[in-house]
């Protein structure tokens, strides 16, 4: 569904990717680990059309998307969650759901989604007249989940969800992620620094160091890995 | 009493005309954090495109009515197709360069436009005809208030009311909050940014036509300066009143036209610029941001 072929993407004179490839098939749900400054925020940027690579290419359902604008690239189904939330502070709850579906023409789904949302964090409802600014990290991490799936996306890229949250609404919020991606069959791309945590949802996972992928296997035998046990899991 | 009351409502006109100026400041201001110092190059050329048409209308015998209304339409277009150049050469290549060039690039524009009108107009003072006929039913207060300045205070009201309803619920207007408050994000949700600076250089510069036009007809004549002293005065009213902020600089520009009145009525009208920046001053001493500016405050 996603494959990125061997980008390479500076800032400046610093060469942030180097050769990156990853691939992700359709109702997956794929974790890329890695330290921080690994170069995982620069990967997704790259695929919403944020941050443009020098060279290699993406493609999406077949579709090169590496050089478009980042609006053609949601309008085909990409949605990103970005690390650190970036609600709207100053907009509502409902405004910033609304803005999710900002180029949806089908506004009878767009309702329908709206209920959907606020079936899975019915927080959001009692919230939904109050500024995004005024949430707590907890709410302001599901108002940005939620607005992504506004767009109804085909494919969800979710960048440090768990950043900075209390456990018990991290488990919350990855109990949610599996069910997006087991009843809705939304694909999902999941950035993690808390690797235990994103290779126990994930079915495959990358690992980055320096902006190269070091390793890709399945979740379970990274969960495993002598190497990955070490450098991320801590044990 | 009469007098106050005079230099009152003249205070509220004057405020009207520097807030549909610093509206245009203080939009631009709050979606690209850029002071477009070709701003008031843009309304002098409002009231010069008006006064080329009204002209012409003159000599073609059309009332002034209909004069008025199509030279304003005409300044409105021609004011923003300038609006929208201006931000396509001098400011969107510089989208990503440090945050002095593009000042500095603003500051190039308006020195070249007001000299572009020097030498494609005159450097003379210009007579603008009166166009807003003296209407009857203002007859028994017109030595206080004219029919000029009713028209420039109620035209300023409907536009400060079709701009918020504008900003409020149209899907435009809600990504231009978006966009003010986080442009990254507002690129991630598929707003088409480059649209939405371009939809408001061209609602800023009609803005500051209209104040242009209206301006020009009250006071009866224009030159190729003017853009100079009315945008340095707007300025100075949408940072009074919290730059970025709409209503702010509605309420900075209103208390900028009270000041400069009232100090001209009660003081001399030698000390009105007196007056005015040494408000900007205090208030800056004691609000930073503004009036209703929000004091930026990161969140990590």
């Amino acid at each position: 569904m996603l494959e990125i072929s061997n980008i390479n993407a500076f800032y400046g004179n610093i060469q942030a990717l180097h050769n990156v490839s990853i691939n992700i098939k359709q109702g997956e749900i794929i974790t890329l680990i890695g330290a921080n400054g690994a170069g995982k925020t620069t990967t997704l940027m790259s695929i919403s059309g944020i941050v443009n690579p020098k060279s290699g290419e993406i493609r999406f359902n077949g579709e090169v998307i590496s050089g478009k604008k980042p609006d053609k690239i949601v309008q085909m189904g990409l949605a990103h969650v970005p690390e650190g939330r970036h609600i709207f502070p100053y907009l509502t709850v409902m405004e910033n759901l609304d803005l999710g579906a900002y180029l949806r023409k089908d506004k009878e789904n767009v309702k329908k989604d709206l209920e959907h949302v606020f079936d899975l964090f019915p927080r959001l409802r009692e919230r939904k007249n109050q500024q995004g600014g005024t949430l707590s990290g907890g709410e302001q991490q599901m108002l940005a989940i939620s607005r992504a799936l506004m767009a109804r996306p085909k494919m969800l890229l979710l960048d440090e969800p768990s950043l900075g949250l209390a456990p018990l609404i991290v488990k919350q919020i990855f109990d949610i992620i599996k069910r997006i991606n087991q009843e809705d069959g939304t694909t999902i791309f999941l950035v993690e620094q808390n690797a235990n945590l994103a290779l126990k949802v994930a079915h495959r996972g990358y690992v980055m160091e320096n902006g190269h992928i070091t390793l890709e296997d399945d979740a379970q035998k990274l969960l495993v890995n002598e190497e990955v046990k070490k450098a991320y899991l801590g044990i | 009493m009469d007098y106050f009351l005079e230099l009152f409502l003249g205070g509220l006109t004057r405020g009207s005309i520097y807030a549909l100026i610093a509206l245009g400041y203080t939009m631009v201001y709050g979606i690209v954090q850029l002071i477009n110092f070709a701003h008031g190059e843009i309304y002098m050329i409002g009231a010069f495109t008006a006064l080329i048409i009204a002209s012409v209308l003159t000599i073609l015998g059309l009332n002034s009515i209909a004069i008025l209304v199509i030279a304003t339409a005409a300044a409105i277009v021609y004011s923003s197709a300038y609006g929208y150049t201006v931000e396509k050469i001098a400011y969107k290549p510089l989208r990503n360069a440090p945050r002095l060039s593009p000042l500095i690039s603003a500051i190039g524009m308006s020195i070249f436009l007001q000299n572009y009108v020097l030498l494609a107009q005159t450097s003379d003072f210009l007579p603008f005809p009166r166009l807003i006929p003296e209407f009857a039913f203002m007859e028994p207060v017109s030595h206080i208030f004219s029919s000029a300045e009713l028209v420039i205070v109620s035209t300023t009201m409907i536009v400060m009311v079709l701009l918020t309803l504008f900003i409020k619920f149209t899907n435009i207007g809600k990504a231009m909050r978006a966009t003010a408050q986080d442009k990254t994000m507002a690129l991630l949700i598929g707003i088409d940014v480059d649209r939405v600076i371009s939809v408001t250089f061209i609602i800023g510069s009609s803005l500051a036509a209209l104040g242009g036009v209206l301006i020009a007809n009250h006071i009866g004549q224009i030159n190729f300066y003017i853009g100079f002293i009315a945008g340095i005065k707007a300025f100075t009213a949408a940072v009074l009143g919290g730059i970025g902020s709409i209503p702010g600089a509605v309420l900075g520009a209103l208390i900028l036209g009270w000041t400069e009145s009232f100090a001209t009525g009660y003081v001399s009208s030698d000390y009105e610029d007196v007056f005015a920046f040494a408000l900007l001053v205090l208030i800056l001493i004691f609000r930073p941001a503004g009036l209703l500016g929000k004091a930026e405050t990161k969140k990590v």
